[in-house]
Parts: C-alpha cells; sequence; structure tokens
C-alpha cells in the first residue's frame, strides 16, 4: 500500500502492526476486530506482565502440557481462518514458560480447522532460565536484584520461575524461516512489535533510530486500547463508542516514522492526547528506555495529528543496545488476605474506624505475627490517603478494607475467621460480606536481575514447525 | 544531557516564579488545582509509581516546569512517598514524576488497593500551584456541586 507523505509524495509501503491484547485477561473480542475490521499485517498479543510467568510455572508443575496463556488457543481458534485467509501473521509472547506446549496445541487447533499445510508456527525457546541457575551463579553471575543488590543465592531456594527478557532476534528469525504464527516465552512486549517492521523493511538490527522507532511503536500499542481512548483521561467524558473500542494499529513507513491509528468504524479515540498518555505510562527516566534491542530516547519522540484518529510520531532517536539483558525472577515470599466489610450512614467512616480497632485488637489478643497490617478506607482515602480530606460525615457508605501478609499461612488463615464475626460482635449498620470469607493467596515476588547476554544467547533457539 | 531536576527545587515560596513581576507584592496570585491545566497517567515499577503530568495545552507546560517542583511535589506527597525524582519532555509538553517508595512494596506484595499505582496520576492532579490571574479565570473550574 502506498501512503501519501507530509511533502505529497509517496513514502512507499507501509507495514500495519495491530495490537490484539494488552494483558493476558484483555478484552478477547479486540484480536477478531483487529483482524474483521480492515487491512492489518500482523497481530501482536502481549500476554506477559511481570510475575505472569511464575503463575504459568505454577500450572506447568501440577500439569506439564500447561504453563502458558490458555485462553490464546480458543482465540487462535476463531481467527486462524481468517489470518489464513488473509496472509496476517501473529506474534505472540502468549507461550508463557511452555511455548512449545502452546505451539502445539495452536498446530492441533489448525488441523482440525482443516489448515493443514496452510499454517508455519514459528517457536522461540532459550529464556527459560530456571534449570541453569545454580551454573550461572556459580560460574559468577550472581543475578543481584536491581533494587535491593541482594544476591539471587539469598532466595534461591524460593526461586519459582526465572527467564531472561528476549528482543526481536528470534522474532525476525521465525518470520525469514516462513513462520505466520510466532510463538515466544518471554519476549519483551516491543519485540513483538520491532520483529515485524525489521523483517519488512529489513533494516540492520543496529540501526539504533529505527530501533527507538520501532520500541516507541511497540510501546505505544502493547497496552492495547490504553493508546486509543480506553482510561484516557483528558476530557474523558467526550471519549465515544467505548462499547466497541478500537485497539490500535500502528502504521509503519520505511523512513521510521509511523502513523498509530484505528478501523474505522470503531470507538474511543487516537489523538496526541491519547497516545502521550500512553507514552508516559510505566516511564522511567525517558533519555534512556532499555530494551534487549537497543536504547529509545523518548524526549526526541514528534506527535501530531495527522487526520481524524491518526496521529503520526517522528523524529525518534536511539543508541546502542547494552550488554546485558534483564532477566526476571519470580520467588515465593509469602501469604496474603484481604478482608472488606461496608458500613452505612450515619457516620459510616467512624463505624468502619471502630471496627478496625476491634479487630486489630482481636488479632492482636490471638498473638498473630504479621509482618504488615493495612487498613484503607475506600470512600474516603483508600488510594489518595492524607489527600483526600477529612472524611464525609455523610458519606452513604465506606468499606472497611483491611489487609495483611506474613511468612507463614496460619496467621493469614486465621486472620480470614476474623472478619465474619464482625457482623454480629463490632459496631452496627454493616454489610457486604456475602462473599463469606477472604481467600489466602500465596505471594509471589518479583526479582529483576541483570545477566551477560552471551550467557542467553547462544541458547535461544528458533523452530519452525508444520501443521 | 540528564534534565534530571531533583536540585532545582525553587524553594518554599509559593510565588517565587511568576512571569512578569508587577509590583505589588502583596497580592498573592490564585491558586489552581493541576487538574485544570494538565492530565497525567501513572504505572510501576516495583515500589516507585511514574506519574506523567502533561499540560492540557502547549502554552502551560513553562508554567508547569516552573511550579511543579520536586520540592513542592515531595511535600505533596508527604508520608506517602519517600523519594521523588523529575524529568522533563518538553515534546510531549510533559513532566515524568518517579515516587520512590509509593507503593508499600510494590508488585504482588503490597495490600494497598492501588498496590501498582494506578491512579496516583490524579491525586497529583489534587495539587495547587500559583498561576497568572489571566489562566486562573481562562480555566476557571465550573463550582463543585
Amino acid at each position: 500500500m502506498a501512503v501519501k507523505d507530509a511533502r505529497g509524495g509517496t513514502s512507499g509501503r507501509v507495514v500495519r502492526v495491530a495490537g490484539g491484547q494488552g494483558f493476558w485477561g484483555d478484552w478477547l473480542e479486540a484480536p477478531v476486530r483487529q483482524v474483521r475490521g480492515g487491512p492489518v499485517d500482523y497481530l501482536m498479543m502481549d500476554y506477559l506482565a511481570e510475575v505472569t510467568m511464575s503463575i504459568m510455572q505454577k500450572q506447568k508443575s501440577r500439569d506439564p502440557k500447561a504453563g502458558y496463556a490458555r485462553d490464546f488457543v480458543p482465540l487462535m481458534e476463531r481467527i486462524l481462518p481468517d489470518i489464513v485467509e488473509k496472509g496476517i501473521k501473529v506474534t505472540s509472547n502468549a507461550g508463557g514458560v511452555n511455548p512449545r506446549g502452546c505451539a502445539e496445541a495452536v498446530l492441533e487447533v489448525a488441523r482440525r480447522l482443516g489448515l493443514a499445510g496452510k499454517l508455519k508456527v514459528g517457536l522461540v525457546t532459550g529464556d527459560d532460565l530456571l534449570d541453569r541457575l545454580d551454573g550461572l551463579i556459580a560460574s559468577g553471575h550472581p543475578l543481584s536484584n536491581m533494587e535491593t543488590g541482594r544476591p539471587l543465592a539469598d532466595i534461591r531456594d524460593q526461586v519459582l520461575s526465572a527467564n531472561a527478557y528476549l528482543g526481536m532476534g528470534p522474532i525476525v528469525t521465525a518470520l525469514e524461516g516462513g513462520a505466520d504464527v510466532v510463538i515466544t516465552g518471554r519476549v519483551t512486549d516491543t519485540g513483538l512489535t520491532l520483529g515485524p517492521i525489521f523483517h519488512e523493511f529489513g533494516w540492520p538490527t543496529e540501526d539504533w533510530d529505527k530501533v527507538a522507532a520501532g520500541t516507541v511503536a511497540g510501546h505505544i500499542i502493547e497496552c492495547g486500547a490504553q493508546c486509543s481512548g480506553g482510561n484516557l483521561l483528558k476530557d474523558w467524558r467526550s471519549v465515544k463508542g467505548l462499547g466497541n473500542p478500537g485497539f490500535p494499529i500502528v502504521e509503519a513507513s520505511p523512513d521510521g516514522s509511523f502513523v498509530v491509528t484505528k478501523h474505522p468504524g470503531t470507538g474511543g479515540v487516537v489523538s496526541v492526547a491519547s497516545v502521550s498518555e500512553q507514552l508516559v505510562y510505566e516511564m522511567g527516566d525517558p533519555h534512556a528506555y532499555i530494551t534487549p534491542d537497543g536504547v529509545a530516547d523518548f524526549t526526541s519522540i514528534q506527535l501530531k495529528q495527522a487526520g481524524r484518529d491518526r496521529v503520526r510520531v517522528s523524529g525518534i532517536r536511539g543508541g546502542p543496545r547494552t550488554p546485558m539483558l534483564k532477566v526476571s525472577v519470580a520467588y515465593f515470599y509469602g501469604y496474603k488476605a484481604v478482608g472488606t466489610l461496608v458500613y452505612s450512614w450515619p457516620d459510616a467512616y467512624d463505624k468502619a474506624r471502630a471496627a478496625d480497632r476491634i479487630l486489630r485488637e482481636r488479632l492482636k489478643d490471638l498473638g498473630l505475627d504479621f509482618e504488615q497490617i493495612l487498613t484503607e478506607y475506600v470512600g474516603a482515602s483508600a488510594t489518595h490517603g492524607a489527600l483526600s480530606g477529612p472524611p464525609d460525615p455523610e458519606a452513604p457508605e465506606i468499606q472497611l478494607r483491611v489487609g495483611v501478609r506474613a511468612r507463614e499461612r496460619a496467621p493469614v488463615e486465621r486472620f480470614t475467621r476474623e472478619i465474619a464475626p464482625l457482623v454480629l460482635t463490632g459496631p452496627p449498620s454493616v454489610t457486604g460480606f456475602a462473599g463469606g470469607r477472604p481467600a489466602v493467596e500465596e505471594v509471589v515476588a518479583y526479582w529483576p536481575a541483570l545477566i551477560d547476554r552471551n550467557q542467553v544467547e547462544p541458547g535461544v533457539k528458533v523452530e519452525i514447525l508444520e501443521t | 544531557m540528564s534534565e534530571k531536576s531533583r536540585r532545582k527545587a525553587s524553594g518554599a515560596k509559593p510565588r517565587s516564579g511568576r512571569p512578569k513581576p508587577s509590583r505589588r507584592p502583596a497580592a498573592p496570585l490564585p491558586r489552581c488545582q493541576l487538574r485544570w491545566i494538565a492530565h497525567a497517567r501513572s504505572g510501576d515499577k516495583g515500589d516507585t509509581a511514574n506519574v506523567g503530568l502533561i499540560a492540557l495545552e502547549p502554552e502551560y507546560y513553562d508554567l508547569l516546569k516552573r511550579e511543579v517542583t520536586v520540592a513542592r511535589v515531595a511535600r505533596h506527597f508527604k508520608g506517602m512517598v519517600s523519594g521523588v525524582e523529575r524529568f522533563e519532555l518538553p515534546n510531549l509538553n510533559a513532566l515524568n514524576f518517579l515516587l520512590h517508595g509509593a507503593l508499600d512494596g510494590g508488585g504482588t506484595i503490597s495490600l494497598k488497593t492501588d498496590a501498582q499505582g494506578k491512579v496516583y496520576s490524579t491525586a497529583l492532579l489534587r495539587m495547587e500551584i500559583p498561576v497568572p490571574p489571566a489562566l486562573a479565570r481562562q480555566v476557571k473550574p465550573r463550582p463543585r456541586k
């Protein structure tokens, strides 16, 4: 497809990468509408948040065939006929800690749909370091926590999963090998967008400005509709049609600039404001947005409204990749539980506070040992704390929300039995306990570390599997 | 190259930086909540929340840069955060704040409702800064209820 550029000439072919999922649990209709609502070349779907891998590891330990984003398979079942017919390719890190299992499940679905011989699946492995941890530590790679500096050895026996963040490299390789669907483990969300663009334009992976441009494109669409009207604060009332939110599409040009847009007839909005809000989301130092593929300078990004629901992004500069890869380690930390009760007018806040005092007295008398007890008053100050100002004495209701955390399970378990008794033994006008006893949750914590990329990259493997 | 402006605290006096100094030192400038001149989004990284503060109009950016200092943001979030860093993004008419120690441990450890700092953005928009009277009239908020 040829499009007019700003000077009226044609800038050649564009590559259209559509964002289909912003996290594991995002709107299931989005990928379907992305492939049916208009032309796209690639569909990228990001499934992995920081601790998702540990949940998947736990599932895999119970069932060796599990360990990936399970809803990816029925989703692919819905869209495989479309993508085969239209020649759309898919990149996704839905493989989690078992990308092979995920790839095999997709192949099985493809065969069932009669697509044998019509679909190739690219499988990327080598990010999983769990079985190599002891060797790495022994050979002088301490995998120290980037925030605290503590060596991984301190929590070695609690580690549940450990994965290096891979970049676009293996995705480009898989696409070059003819893959229609690329399934990976811990590949960065930005890599899922960079891979297709670099493959299509044949850019050298050391063209740092192009790497930065693709990284920014990936960052903009990696959270799905959060760049196209979802969760948009500016003039939020004016955002229409979120019953059918348009998920984002990047139209990348050979010069490294790109347009963010969405399918016609969808709701939401693509504006300088909607893209700006997404750009600053989870931002650290804007001069150095570090990925395995390079370092992007977000202070170089230029945004311009280029028509309705079209924002042109250009001017992006970047620098070389670092010698290190980030490693995401998840480890078992302890237990937590959160209990809630709702107190009604009059004096709702005072009643909730009184209930909290009573609850704490009982927990203390029981001699339970908690690492932390946190009380919040939803409707008064739960999210903005002291900035909320004095509680409204006329508030129709206030929710008391008490959370506890401990290294041992027993005190948390006991805590979950102390909420309901408050209904008949505490302050009056209380309700909202129909959900029963709160659940005890295992706390799996995140341990960010760095490793020399030479320790990881030789082990990265790309396979092309035929239906 | 870094515009990390930890140091540029510009003091505690609310009237320290008005644009055209007129000779009426006694008349205090009107104060305006950031919600009327900026929008924002926040996210998390470990125990740090970030707030991207974006001027609603490009011409408000310099005002934000001058008035929404590290020192004032730290005071605004007193008792809620352990440290503040600020970065400038003039290309987006935006400032990025890192609010360290804001999430009670962060991630899955935190017991907070807002464990991932999703609405720290709006907590920053509660902050009031002194603005030129003309601007105060222009953005005059609708009376609350």
